[in-house]
């Protein structure tokens, strides 16, 4: 076998096991009651010259997670990914759901000056600005924001460019923080989150620390600190050294040995990452709906969860969001059925096709589910070469070429996902769904302040993706988080929703 | 030819080879899919974004007159700004050039004496047990990868007997230097051993030589024979050994970086490619490509006055 990357971290996971075999197990220690006091160090993964603080650039984990620390966003996402409100104290849409008042909680800066109306609206102008290229601005772009205006001091109101009842998901988008007006240079970010800035080494440390007057009450922890690590392997060894206290995302393999050592707790989010392969429908062989469904059936889910996440995940039914809001979870779960695949298959005049899917290293475990999906396929008349392409442009790649890609995604609404990826014009559309009937429905769902109607809509249009979409969702894959058994307060929250690596819970034992 | 006129033609030669190497690097990175606004978009490439991103980074205009307007500045010594960051380069040079040049000056400081000695050792008893023991620890030494021994040195001693910190992670190196053994013994493993090997052949040979058996036949003292006159041309061929592995040392060893977490020159190269941030390329490629000139005319300068009858080729 070369020596890539992958069989590097594989023989260091191998090698820690090996050398942990010796230590006890069982010892949990009270976590229960919170402390007061310390500084928690936390490993996550960096970019090096990518990293910033500004807040409306954040990209990676540790800059969602710093900007969290740093700043509040008028609403954020709870467990089951439904916006709810943080410096929104409530939001009132009117009528026909276009103007929307949100009253501001009483909130204070670091710098002690009072979060106001204006503060909101400048933080959006900025993330609107035309010659800018912020990530929120597509989730903002509704705003029609000459028409929007302060009120007072603590009540915005919002005009939007179309009715939309989902504007709370705006709200609670990835990186829409409140900024103080005018804040440009953010060496020294001043915001209004839980902890307060102390110092920043890029690509090796940022520390913060208590904020005192925190609208939602004080953090726990006296300082926190977070530390870079971009190696797996890394972090974990750090954690087991006691360097750290908390290390984020390590690979189920780590969590499998682990968790019955005594020296780190293992903290898995359930729901956090859909796995999944994407099939193109404007163009051969996925054009064809049989062909679909034929591969929808090949997929042997409960191995793939087993081999390709290690048992750290549950199976999907080619839905997004599984125990979100608006999941719909009553559609019965798909099984593998290779009889009825290759029946399919032969019906669609497909036998002896070999269909290219492009994979890459972008996100962990993309190889190895093509892989183990490609050998589930063999025997069904159609033949799957995997492909593996840079990792880097990955994404960009895979929206364009090839006809069957490895996707993965992050929680986010399933609104969200639905008008990011499935409807005409989305910018994501990597499927390329395009159905004037379900994009009806989307409208549908967006422009009604009945709740029930809305729900509805979206599971049409879940039966319909379900049905006859591109997406085989195969699986969700638990987040995994590892920290020091001392450690308490830690939320197993989705991955990018408002509990997770969520400090102020957080307390040293 | 005088050793001021060959160092002068060398460092002309040089300039050409630095000027080449940037270009190169340029051409490979532009030969790389996607560029800094599609390695930014990552997981959420909507096309509109994109050419966003493009535009706010001046990505619009042509490559190649981007790189000229970069060449034109640089012997200021304006190595640009980060394309994703906007921070100057010069700074995540500074940055990334403090660890790389510790690791490199401590390794350097060890790595010279220990195998300069171990290599005469190993000569002066040849065949001996002595000579074959050493033998067989360095080769051993030498065949394994660095990731690998970086694996079990952590993993035994920063994380089963807790005897040393396993990574280096969020720390003062100066302050902690005990983040720097494991990585030390790592990055010493393999050159203790082809350097000391070079010394040990030079030496044997130079013990056999014409030249020493003539001292010793004018009744000078074998240490002075020894150490004198045999020592100084064994070592010349290890010295072009030393250059290579200091080259290699402050080009910054991204695994030792990688599974250490030193925050190196190879930590920034990494990133800066996988982030397509071709000014941080550019700049490392500058730096690389001197380090690389100077120290092989070092060690040419250097192997010339040990061994002053060696042809030394421009």
């Amino acid at each position: 076998m070369p020596l890539n990357r992958r069989g590097f971290l594989g023989l260091t996971t191998g090698l820690t096991v090996v050398t942990l075999a010796g230590c006890g197990s069982g010892a949990t220690s009270a976590t229960s009651t919170p402390r007061a006091g310390g500084r928690l160090r936390a490993a996550f993964a960096g970019g090096g010259a990518k990293e910033v603080l500004d807040p409306h650039l954040a990209n990676l984990f540790v800059e969602a997670a710093r900007s969290k620390a740093l700043f509040d966003k008028l609403a954020d996402l709870g467990d089951d990914v439904s916006p709810q409100p943080r410096l929104a104290e409530k939001w009132e849409p009117n009528a026909d759901l276009t103007r929307w008042r949100i009253t501001l909680r009483q909130a204070k800066f670091h710098d002690g000056r009072p979060v106001r109306a204006q503060d909101v609206l400048a933080s959006y102008a900025r993330i609107l600005d035309p010659n800018r290229a912020f990530r929120a601005k597509s989730s903002l772009a509704l705003i029609d924001l000459p028409n929007s205006r302060a009120v007072d001091d603590r009540t915005v109101e919002f005009a939007l460019k179309r009715p939309f009842a989902e504007f709370p998901n705006a709200l609670a988008a990835f990186g829409t923080y409140i900024v103080p007006e005018g804040a440009e240079d953010f060496t020294k970010p001043i915001g209004s989150g839980p902890f307060g800035f102390v110092s920043f080494e890029p690509g090796k440390s940022v520390l913060l620390k208590r904020n005192p007057d925190y609208w939602e009450g004080a953090p726990h922890l006296d300082e926190l600190e977070f530390v870079i690590a971009n190696e797996e392997s890394a972090r974990t060894n750090a954690l087991l050294g006691g360097q750290v206290e908390y290390a984020h995302d390590l690979t189920p393999t780590t969590a499998r040995s682990h968790a019955s050592g005594d020296r780190m707790t293992i903290h898995r989010s359930p729901n956090s990452a859909v796995q999944a392969f994407a099939m193109k429908l404007d163009r051969p062989p996925f054009d064809n709906r049989d062909l679909r469904e034929a591969l929808f059936l090949l997929a042997d889910r409960p191995q793939l969860v087993e081999s390709v996440l290690a048992g750290s995940g549950q199976v999907g039914n080619d839905l997004f969001g599984k125990g979100y809001q608006h999941y719909a979870g009553d559609i019965p779960q798909r099984q593998r059925d290779l009889d009825k695949a290759k029946f399919l298959i032969r019906k669609a005049g497909a036998e002896g096709l070999v269909v290219k899917l492009d994979t890459s290293t972008a996100a962990a475990g993309m190889v190895e589910a093509a892989t183990v999906f490609a050998d589930q396929v063999k025997g069904s008349g159609l033949t799957i070469e995997v492909v593996q392409g840079n990792k880097d442009s990955y994404w960009a790649d895979t929206l364009k070429n090839g006809s069957l890609s490895s996707f993965r995604s992050g929680a986010m609404p399933i609104e969200t996902h639905i008008s990011q990826r499935l409807l005409k014009g989305a910018g994501t559309n990597v499927t390329k769904w395009n159905r004037p009937e379900f994009d009806a429905l989307y409208e549908k769902a967006v422009s009604t302040s009945d709740a029930s109607a809305r729900d509805e809509a979206y599971r049409e249009m879940q039966r319909v993706l379900h049905a006859e979409g591109g997406y085989l969702m195969w699986g969700f894959a638990d987040w995994i988080v590892g920290a020091k058994p001392s450690v308490g307060g830690i939320s197993t929250a989705p991955a990018n929703t408002l509990d997770w690596a969520r400090f102020d819970k957080v307390w040293l034992g | 030819m005088s050793l001021a006129s060959y160092a002068a033609r060398r460092v002309a030669l040089g300039l050409v080879q630095v000027l080449a190497v940037v270009t190169l690097v340029f051409l490979v990175v532009q030969a790389l899919p996607g560029d800094a606004a599609v390695a930014l978009a990552g997981d959420n490439p909507d096309p509109a974004r994109i050419a966003q991103i493009r535009a706010a980074m001046d990505l619009d205009r042509p490559a190649p007159e981007r790189f000229l307007e970069w060449l034109i500045a640089l012997p200021r010594l304006d190595f640009g700004v980060s394309l994703v960051s906007g921070r100057p380069v010069a700074d995540f040079l500074f940055g990334g050039i403090g660890p790389t040049l510790l690791l490199a000056a401590l390794t350097l400081a060890l790595l010279v004496p220990i195998s300069v000695l171990v290599g005469v050792l190993a000569a002066l008893r040849e065949g001996s047990l002595l000579d074959r023991a050493l033998t067989s620890i360095s080769v051993a030494l030498h065949s394994i990868p660095e990731f690998a021994l970086a694996v079990v040195l952590i993993a035994v001693f920063g994380v089963q007997l807790t005897w040393l910190p396993p990574t280096a992670v969020g720390a003062d190196l100066l302050a902690q230097p005990a983040v720097l053994v494991l990585p030390l013994v790592v990055l010493l493993a393999r050159p203790i051993c082809s350097i000391s090997r070079l010394v040990r052949a030079g030496m044997v040979d130079a013990l056999a030589s014409d030249y020493v058996r003539h001292a010793r036949r004018l009744g000078l003292g074998e240490t002075r024979v020894r150490f004198a006159h045999a020592l100084p041309n064994a070592l010349a061929p290890a010295v072009q050994q030393v250059a290579r592995t200091t080259d290699w040392l402050l080009g910054g060893v991204i695994v030792v970086e990688a599974v250490f977490v030193i925050p190196g020159l190879g930590t920034v190269l990494v990133d800066a490619v996988a982030a397509r941030d071709l000014p941080v390329v550019q700049g490392l490629a500058v730096v690389f490509a001197v380090t690389t000139v100077t120290v092989n005319l070092l060690a040419d300068l250097v192997a010339f006055r040990l061994a002053p009858r060696a042809e030394v080729v421009a």
